[in-house]
This record gives C-alpha cells, sequence and structure tokens, in this order.
C-alpha cells in the first residue's frame, strides 16, 4: 500500500476513536438525562430529603453542595495562586522546588477516598471539627490544591519571557511585572482551569463521605446567623452533599422512590457539572477578550 | 576559519573634554555560569549618538547589550565583574535600584513584545505606574511618543484597539514609542529590526536617526548597511572581545584590524 492509502486508513482509524468517545459521552448524558429529568420539578429542587417516605427533594442537598464548593475554593484559590505564582516566577531551580513539584505530582495523584480519609483523621477527629461542612471543605482543599496549583503555574509558564523582559526593561520591579503583566495574560487559562477545579469538586462525593458527613439535618433558611445550628451558613454542621447523597441512597436508601430521587438528582449533578465546563469557556473568552483591550 | 588574536584591536578613546560621554564600561567580563560570554569590554558612549555594536553570532554583542541595564540579572548564574559606569555611578553597585536604573536606561528587543493590552494601555502603563495620573498629561504622551516612533498616522483613530492586531513593523515601532514614553536617557536596541520587512526595517531605521536629538542610542544588529546607514559609531565585536571600536566611517572603508576589514568586507570565516 502506499502512503496515500496508509493516511487515509489512519485518519479513518483516528475518526473512529474520536467516534466512540463521542458516543460514550453521549450515551451517559442522554441516559442520565432521559431518566433523571421527569423526576426534576421546582418541588424537588427545593424540598429536604425524606427517609423512609417518597416525595423527598433535594433543596438541603444542593444548597450543601454549593455552599461547600464556596468554602472550599475560598480556601484553595488564593492559595494555590500563591503557590502557582511562586513555583512559577520566584523559584529557582534546585532540589527544593523539584521536591515540591513532585509533592504537589503526587498529591494530586492521591485517589480521592483517601484524601476523605485523611481529612476525616485529622480534620473530623483530631482538630475536633467532626462531621462538617468546614471538614469537608479542607478535606476538598487537599483534593483540589495540587491541580490547581499546577494549573496555576503552567497557566504563567505559558506566558512569553518576552512579555517579562518588557515589564522590567520598563523600570517595573518584578512583583509589578508579574501582577501586571503576566497574570492578566495569563488569567483566561487561570480562571478556566478554576472553574473546571470547581466542577470537579462540585461532582466529589468520596472525599466528603467522612469529613462533611452523610446526614443532611433540616435547614432553616429565615436563620442567616452563622452560628445557629440549623442556619444554612453554619459551617460546622453536617452537611451532606448532592453527590454523597447519590451514592447514599443508592447504597442504602430505603423510601420507596429511591431510584427516582436518585436518577433526579444524578440528571441536576450532570446539568451542574455541564454548566461549569460552558461556563469556563465562555467566562474564559469574555476575560480574554477584557484583558487584550479588543473588541 | 581563520584565527583572530584578542591583542590586536583598536579602540578609539573618546575624549571627554570633547565628548559627553552618556556611558561607559571598563574591563568588563561577564559569564554565564562557568563559561565566560565577555572577556574585558571597554567602550564609552557618546551622548546623543548611535552607536551601533555588530559582529556574528555567538560575539557577546547582544550580552554586551543586555548587561547594560542588567537584563541579564534575570538569567541565573550570571555574573559580572568591572565597571558599568554611569552618570558616575557603577550600576553594579551595591546602591543601586535597577528597577530605577532601568527607567533611565530603555531596552527594545529583537522580537516586538507589545503587552497584550491596548495600543495606548502599552505606552500609558509604564507612566502610570511612575506615578503619572492626569489625563491629558498621558494622552499627550501618547501623541508625542507614536509622532515620534511614526506610528501615529498609522493608529490615531483607534488608539484603543489591541496592539496584537498591529503587524510587526507597527508592533515594534510601538515597542519604542512605549520605551521613549518612560524618557530614559539611553535607548538600547536588540537587533531591533532583524524580525520585520524591508520596508518596516527602513521606517524603523529613520525612527531612530530621529531619535538621536534626544536620547543616545546603542544598537546590536547583524546587517551591515544598517550600521553604516544609521550608526555615528560602530564596535566590531569577535567571540567576546570588542576588537575594533571606531568613528562608523572609518571602520566600513578604512578598519584598522584585520578581523574587521574581513568581517565587514563579507569575507569572514
Amino acid at each position: 500500500m502506499n502512503s496515500k492509502k496508509w493516511d487515509k486508513v489512519a485518519t479513518g482509524v483516528l475518526y473512529f476513536i474520536a467516534g466512540i468517545m463521542i458516543l460514550i459521552l453521549a450515551f451517559l448524558l442522554i441516559y442520565i438525562l432521559v431518566n433523571g429529568l421527569p423526576h426534576v420539578s421546582w418541588h424537588f429542587l427545593t424540598s429536604s430529603a425524606k427517609s423512609f417516605q417518597s416525595g423527598g427533594g433535594i433543596g438541603v442537598q444542593l444548597f450543601n453542595s454549593f455552599y461547600l464548593l464556596f468554602l472550599a475554593m475560598l480556601i484553595s484559590v488564593p492559595l494555590s495562586i500563591g503557590a502557582g505564582i511562586y513555583l512559577s516566577e520566584y523559584a529557582r531551580k534546585n532540589w527544593l522546588t523539584s521536591l515540591i513539584r513532585s509533592s504537589i505530582d503526587i498529591l494530586s495523584s492521591l485517589p480521592s477516598i483517601v484524601v476523605g480519609l485523611f481529612g476525616f483523621l485529622v480534620f473530623s477527629i483530631q482538630a475536633g471539627l467532626g462531621f462538617s461542612i468546614l471538614s469537608g471543605a479542607l478535606a476538598l482543599t487537599v483534593f483540589n490544591l495540587p491541580l490547581l496549583t499546577r494549573n496555576v503555574e503552567e497557566s504563567l509558564n505559558t506566558i512569553s519571557e518576552s512579555q517579562r523582559e518588557a515589564g522590567l526593561a520598563l523600570g517595573l520591579s518584578k512583583w509589578e511585572t508579574v501582577l501586571r503583566v503576566v497574570i492578566p495574560e495569563a488569567l483566561p487559562g487561570i480562571v478556566t482551569g478554576m472553574i473546571l477545579g470547581a466542577g470537579r469538586v462540585f461532582g466529589e462525593a468520596a472525599a466528603l463521605i467522612y469529613t462533611a458527613g452523610q446526614s443532611a439535618p433540616p435547614l432553616d433558611f429565615a436563620n442567616w446567623n452563622p452560628f445557629y445550628i440549623a442556619s444554612p451558613l453554619n459551617p460546622l454542621r453536617p452537611a451532606e452533599t448532592l453527590a454523597v447523597h447519590i451514592w447514599k441512597i443508592n447504597s442504602e436508601g430505603i423510601m420507596p422512590d429511591a431510584s427516582q430521587v436518585s436518577a433526579g438528582a444524578s440528571a441536576v449533578l450532570i446539568i451542574a457539572v455541564l454548566l461549569f465546563n460552558f461556563g469556563a469557556r465562555y467566562i474564559s473568552a469574555r476575560v480574554y477578550r477584557r484583558m487584550t483591550g479588543g473588541q | 576559519m581563520k584565527n583572530y588574536t584578542a591583542d590586536d584591536k583598536y579602540i578609539k578613546a573618546l575624549d571627554p573634554n570633547k565628548h559627553e560621554l552618556a556611558i561607559y564600561t571598563d574591563d568588563l567580563h561577564v559569564s554565564y555560569g562557568s563559561s565566560e560570554a565577555i572577556h574585558g569590554v571597554s567602550l564609552a558612549f557618546e551622548r546623543f549618538k548611535i552607536t551601533a555594536l555588530i559582529g556574528a553570532s555567538g560575539s557577546g554583542k547582544s550580552t554586551y547589550l543586555r548587561s547594560l541595564n542588567r537584563m541579564n540579572d534575570n538569567i541565573d548564574g550570571t555574573k559580572v565583574t568591572g565597571k558599568i559606569m554611569y552618570r558616575g555611578l557603577d550600576i553594579n553597585g551595591p546602591g543601586i535600584n535597577v528597577y530605577e536604573m532601568r527607567k533611565h536606561i530603555g531596552m527594545v528587543f529583537q522580537r516586538p513584545n507589545p503587552f497584550s493590552k491596548s495600543i495606548y494601555d502599552n505606552i500609558t502603563f509604564a507612566p502610570k505606574r511612575n506615578g503619572l495620573k492626569d489625563k491629558n498629561k498621558l494622552d499627550e504622551l501618547v501623541e508625542t511618543t507614536l509622532k515620534q516612533a511614526a506610528l501615529w498616522n498609522q493608529v490615531k483613530d483607534d488608539l484603543h484597539q489591541s496592539a496584537l492586531a498591529l503587524s510587526g513593523g507597527q508592533q515594534q515601532r510601538l515597542c519604542i514609542a512605549r520605551a521613549i514614553a518612560m524618557k530614559p536617557d539611553i535607548l538600547l536596541l536588540d537587533e531591533p529590526a532583524s524580525a520585520l520587512d524591508p520596508i518596516s526595517t527602513s521606517t524603523v531605521e529613520d525612527t531612530l536617526l530621529a531619535l538621536k536629538d534626544d536620547y543616545t542610542i546603542i544598537i546590536v544588529t547583524h546587517n551591515m548597511q544598517q550600521a553604516a546607514r544609521i550608526s555615528d559609531y560602530t564596535a566590531f565585536f569577535h567571540l567576546g572581545n570588542a576588537l575594533e571600536f571606531d568613528e562608523t566611517s572609518n571602520v566600513f572603508t578604512n578598519p584598522k584590524i584585520q578581523a574587521t576589514e574581513d568581517y565587514v568586507s563579507g569575507r569572514f570565516g
């Protein structure tokens, strides 16, 4: 066979592989949405779960997921930006830096159940935080921080060295150059990574089972005092999230409509994760336009 | 390749009483790690003149230029000895604020490197950081620097478009405008036209000739016609040494050193 034919065969094989990927994704999405969406209603999204009767919703779990995500990002975003800037702009090439880099890589490849059990031992037991949103947020930080840090570092690394030289040659200090030249240019990449990280955190279950807990006590949405035990904002209350809820219903749910609740919750979860992904693209494109002064 | 000895050199001394010196180096050595790139170069640069640094690739001319405003500081393992005297101060001295020094000694690089901001912001960015807030003064600065860089007429209606939308030659002139917006004493240019087409190159050259009235210009170039066209003085670099330094007309028509003669007549190597 000549090279032209081989080229056609190779192209065909690659299309076929790509097609399989798309089919798997499409099958999963359609299956989950078709099974789940009929159970999603305003009532389902806002009412609290029921343990023994049918007709329970996921309102509390949905709120818990977002609140936990917010707290986890509140802790991990500044830390990862600081660490990423250090690694990309300030760290010298020596054994200490490579030690930090390998630690981050190992940390990022830990299975999330291991992170969860670590969080259980350290945050819930040792630190006395019990099953709480705070324990969960800290465990999610451990889970998320390495990936976010590497994302920040890599986004900064893609900015050409000549941009840094341009800033320095104008008499800007190194920090001014990093803050006002390099970071703005890297921002679309950083933001994309943060939102995708948020999507990953939102769907995480294993790291939360033993840290944020598996119970969702009813919340009093009329009382926003963070020290009140039933307040939605109380960071020390146990808080089952949507993903944990799905896991729990499927392993030990005894309500009559368990499979419907599970399907509906899965649909909501997957829609939320999809929104994070599309949001990442949209927002990073907007940030890029703003930062480059384009129209 | 012929061997030219570094002992055979001709460095024209500029009498400080007759020529106002902007900057000079005395026995400057620059090394990266364990390898020395510049082996003791002593050159003086006259104020409001253009000095060209010529020489083959790897001759050390860019390294030398970059040491004049300490851009090599950013490369790990760089070591500089000898003196670089600017206004009576050694810029490598302990009391020198390197960021302040670079406001006086600006630089334009080989590849155009505008910030990914608008044309207006590219120019006003550093002056703003330096405390210039007045809108009218900033507008005026943008206009005068773009005029000096021969870019005003092409962009005046669209100052807020992205600098990345400009052509390569326009970007490089924007970088020159950005550098002179800081009103430096000395402008260092590292092969500023090597990535440009002939028409853009000639515009950049005209720009530099016009800037000579207000700035001391030191330019590294691979292009000998360019050096001959625009410079007042020329220094010829070879393997980390400056072998010849003289008025440009002498270097090109009556070089004192065999190596220079071979290089400018194209019989080098």
